[in-house]
């Protein structure tokens, strides 16, 4: 009894310790593998863009949508056979943030969502995520553009 | 050496996009979101061109290069063709890779079956 009150507190304080621990590695592992597999997945897309430029001879324009068309390429067809999601529940936002996870996040709920026919299903459903990205993303390229036009005005 | 920058400023972006993912509650949508909304505000303000230069794709291929392009788009267009340009710039300087999101997804999630739930 004597001995359970005398390590009571010491497991408490151990436990305290984990608490406070824990999470952060688990952190940092997250990060170090978000940190290899998103740079992994830029190095493929640097691959592809010096293929674009010097083998294709593309002009600046094109070796950028060559780029992203391809890794958009990749990602969609990897998340089709399966890949893609056994490659993200590693690597975390990795696979989320590169132009591949864009994709990813197209082609799974449109497979999902197949049964519920080609308009309201697939179509509609592969802008669940995509579809608040294009809206945030052109429109705020629009008020860059407009207040760029003012400036210069 | 192209390829080491690549890497690690990619690796880097998607650090801080793992940062927000494990600490803060955003889901992975918002994420992309507001990756892709600080890749307009940053090239607005002049600040990610010097990224993509150092890092080539390790800059365009995360998602704030995908707003990079559209700020970018949306910049030189309106210098070209003033106000109409802030609307035609930014989907025109990214229709490619949209055009293939759109075509690739459809055809993609036409030929495959989810596998994850088995």
């Amino acid at each position: 009894m004597a001995n359970k009150q005398q390590k009571t507190p010491e497991q408490r304080r151990y436990q305290q310790r984990v608490n406070e621990k824990m999470p952060r590695s688990k952190t940092l592992s997250q990060c170090i593998r978000a940190f290899i597999s998103g740079g992994i997945i830029c190095s493929i897309g640097q691959l592809v863009h010096d293929i674009g430029e010097k083998w294709l001879m593309l002009d600046e324009k094109g070796v950028a949508a060559f780029t992203a068309i391809i890794m958009v390429f990749l990602g969609a067809s990897l998340t089709g056979l399966g890949v893609y999601d056994k490659i993200g529940s590693w690597s975390g936002a990795g696979s989320i943030v590169p132009i591949t996870g864009f994709a990813n996040s197209i082609v799974s709920p449109a497979m999902e969502f197949k049964r519920e026919g080609f308009v309201t299903g697939t179509a509609a459903k592969m802008f669940v995520i995509a579809g608040p990205v294009l809206v945030y993303g052109i429109g705020s390229s629009v008020i860059v553009g407009l207040i760029y036009a003012l400036l210069r005005a | 050496m192209d390829y080491v920058w690549a890497f690690v400023i990619g690796g880097g972006i998607c650090v801080i996009g793992q940062l927000l993912l494990s600490l803060t509650r955003l889901t992975p949508a918002r994420i992309l979101v507001v990756f892709v909304t600080v890749g307009v505000v940053l090239s607005a303000l002049g600040l990610y061109e010097p990224l993509v230069e150092l890092a080539g794709a390790g800059a365009t291929v995360p998602l704030t290069g995908f707003g990079y392009s559209l700020g970018k788009g949306a910049i030189e267009a309106v210098g070209e063709k003033g106000v109409i340009g802030a609307f035609t710039g930014g989907i025109t300087a990214t229709a490619g890779g949209i055009a293939a999101a759109i075509v690739f997804g459809y055809l993609f999630a036409m030929i495959f079956t989810p596998k994850t739930k088995m």
